[in-house]
């Protein structure tokens, strides 16, 4: 809770606030603490109008992945015929699904916050980095109705979580951060470069093949260091160790590979979020 | 009670005019191209698209003033109170400000149409720096001082321009900061919720707070501050009690009668330029560059131009008055229109303009100019615009 306004004390214990170039440093991160009532108002305002004016409203947060896995079982299990490991192949897609879903939402909604929250950057002070991290949050909601529909099909199928569902949420945590770091880049460039605005459906549209969504890595040896790379295929991979019961193998060498690249690019995405966001006012 | 609160010292602030707008990654690729070309043959390129906003600005505001800021369009005031409420940083220079500050850039910031009163309540509350606590504290005054008990529950965007204004200023007058920044708010609604604003200014003023108050409004001006600044051209004019300050500045207006503005949030009308009538040439002009990215056909283009209170005074466009000369298929130009023996008193007056072709809308900036007409004293006698209004019509008395 903040303090009652009435209660501040006298201006001569305030700290004094410094505001001069390349200085606005200092209280950043208390800032930010402070302000995440913001953060929280941010995202409860992007989820409440989101299906406002709509006739399915929250019926379209299952429509998609639904839609995707009856897909991805048709084109990969039935076509291609990859290998599902016992496990019934809609299964296999939508354990993938979950962090990819997961991950695509953050990434999106993070990568165009500060654009589209403009007149805010350009009219109030605040840590820019509420607007990002309030679009993880709104993310979040849409992945909770994913989870719910997983497990409707998974007990449908006849198939129960084991204790390693208790670790889930630590790969949620680690897909969310790949999207902060990578929403963070592209955030802070769209408000240089419009350009980039176009990068990101291009990107998901490549990474949704790139990440072994519709398929698993069991059976593909040799490219599984390539694709470690990408730092969602970790993710993935712990996503069906979680969920698919024993036929799957916990393979810590990819995950370590992806956890790493996946710090890489938040230390990164930071770093340029921060050296960049006291001119986004004046750029935006 | 004489500490300073706010101290600036040699701030300046430098714009690169390419940062405005957003550049395009194409256009810093070019320039980077160019640029070892140019050091090899020895050009310098001075930088034309480098733009001082302000230029050593240097003032202290102790608590419980209420600092004035004044000047025209494009002069750097607005620039200074984002500074002030940190949305952007000093070139060089520096500011020490203590205690908690509030800024009020413009009113309703983060409103959103989908929600409802309520909602957009504690949403705008949040965006201004309140807590939820403090909100819920204030709920029912805010909602009080709006007089919007009835549509609560009603998305805003079904509110008439009138409450929208309203609800957000309510959000804001009820913040309590101890230093309050406000840019030129005070003009929204209609006369009676101006006052009521006015008053809400005068008590926040009376209970010791200090507040740093932008406005175009001479007579808020000479009401509610306690000290005066003048800016121009990105520099300090001139400084001191408000009753001082005025003058200097409607003086000003009446050696150059004619100032742009150049308009960022426009993306059809581009640049007004506005020439005051004055003793020798009572006209009143705006010449408006547009553009367009689809051909206009029939290009139409039309202003309204309201008193400081929001009332519209009068208006033209060129359906009604048409165009002089060939207008024909065009992607942009320069219109000129001329308003003859404009019969304005002295105040401060706003202009709207709209773009179209024929009938479509293009382009709409509301309140897109502010001027001030100085050159028109009222005779001895009369009653100030406020009472009598105004516009100026000569009236011929005669007993019978």
């Amino acid at each position: 809770m903040n303090p009652p306004v009435e209660e501040i004390p006298p201006p001569a214990t305030v700290p004094e606030l410094v505001l001069e170039a390349g200085r606005s440093d200092s209280h950043y991160w208390r800032d930010l603490w402070r302000y995440r009532e913001l953060l929280g108002f941010l995202a409860w305002r992007d989820i409440k109008v989101r299906y406002k004016q709509t006739v399915l409203g929250v019926a379209w947060a299952l429509v998609q992945p639904l839609i995707t896995m009856v897909l991805f079982t048709f084109v990969f299990g039935k076509l291609a015929g990859m290998p599902s490991g016992g496990v019934p192949y809609p299964l296999v897609v939508l354990a993938g699904l979950l962090p990819w879903q997961l991950f695509s939402a953050a990434f999106s909604g993070s990568s165009g916050s500060l654009v589209s929250n403009a007149n805010l950057v350009s009219k109030i002070y605040f840590p820019r980095l509420v607007v990002p991290l309030s679009a993880l949050a709104v993310a979040l909601v849409d992945f909770g109705i994913v989870v719910a529909l997983y497990g409707v099909v998974s007990a449908w199928f006849g198939v129960w979580p084991t204790w390693r569902v208790a670790l889930l949420p630590v790969f949620m945590f680690v897909a969310l951060l790949i999207a902060l770091g990578a929403g963070l880049w592209l955030t802070a460039l769209t408000v240089r470069y419009r350009d980039f605005r176009f990068i990101v459906p291009f990107l998901l549209q490549v990474g949704v093949f790139v990440t072994p969504v519709g398929y698993r890595t069991d059976n593909l040896p040799n490219w599984r260091e390539l694709l470690a790379l990408n730092p969602l295929t970790g993710v993935v991979d712990a996503f069906r160790w979680c969920l698919l019961g024993d036929g799957v193998q916990f393979k810590l060498q990819l995950f370590g590979t992806s956890l790493l690249v996946a710090l890489l690019l938040l230390a990164t995405g930071l770093w340029y979020f921060r050296k960049t966001e006291r001119t986004f006012a004046d750029a935006i | 009670m004489s500490d300073t609160v706010i101290t600036v010292e040699n701030v300046s602030k430098r714009y690169h005019l390419g940062m405005v707008r957003h550049d395009t990654l194409r256009d810093r690729l070019t320039h980077a191209m160019r640029a070892p070309l140019n050091r090899l043959r020895g050009v310098v390129e001075p930088d034309p698209t480098e733009f001082w906003a302000l230029r050593d600005i240097n003032f202290e505001v102790k608590r419980g003033e209420v600092l004035g800021i004044i000047g025209r369009n494009g002069a750097g005031k607005s620039t200074l109170l984002k500074i002030l409420s940190r949305i952007t940083e000093p070139t060089t220079g520096r500011i020490r400000i203590r205690g908690r500050v509030a800024s009020l850039l413009e009113v309703g910031t983060g409103f959103h149409p989908e929600l409802s009163g309520r909602e957009n309540i504690f949403l705008n509350g949040a965006i201004l720096g309140m807590s939820r606590a403090e909100i819920r504290r204030k709920f029912d005054e805010i909602v009080a001082f709006a007089e919007v008990e009835r549509f609560l529950d009603t998305p805003v965007k079904h509110y008439s321009s009138g409450m929208y204004v309203r609800l957000a200023f309510a959000v804001a007058a009820h913040l309590e900061p101890e230093i309050l920044i406000v840019d030129e708010v005070l003009a929204v609604g209609d006369a009676a919720f101006q006052q009521k604003c006015l008053g809400r200014m005068q008590t926040v003023a009376h209970d010791g707070r200090t507040i740093l108050f932008v406005s175009h409004n001479m007579d808020a001006m000479l009401h509610l501050c306690t000290h005066g600044i003048l800016i121009e051209g990105g520099r300090i004019k001139s400084r001191g009690e408000p009753a001082a300050i005025v003058p200097v500045y409607l003086n000003t207006g009446m050696n150059h009668g004619t100032y742009e503005a150049q308009l960022d949030k426009g993306h059809g009308i581009l640049r007004v330029t506005t020439e005051l009538p004055t003793e020798a040439r009572p006209d009143l002009v705006f010449v408006v560059m547009f553009r367009s990215e689809k051909r206009l056909n029939r290009p139409t283009l039309g202003v309204v131009v309201h008193s400081v209170a929001g009332a519209p005074l009068f208006g033209s466009n060129s359906l009604f008055h048409p165009w002089s000369g060939t207008t024909g298929p065009t992607a942009g130009g320069t219109a000129i229109v001329t308003f003859k023996e404009v019969p304005l008193w002295n105040g401060s007056y706003r202009a709207s303009f709209w773009l179209s072709d024929d009938r479509r809308p293009v382009d709409a900036l509301t309140d897109a100019v502010t001027f001030e007409v100085s050159s028109r004293h009222l005779p001895l006698g009369a009653p100030p615009p406020k009472e009598i209004g105004s516009v100026h019509v000569r009236g011929e008395w005669r007993i019978t």
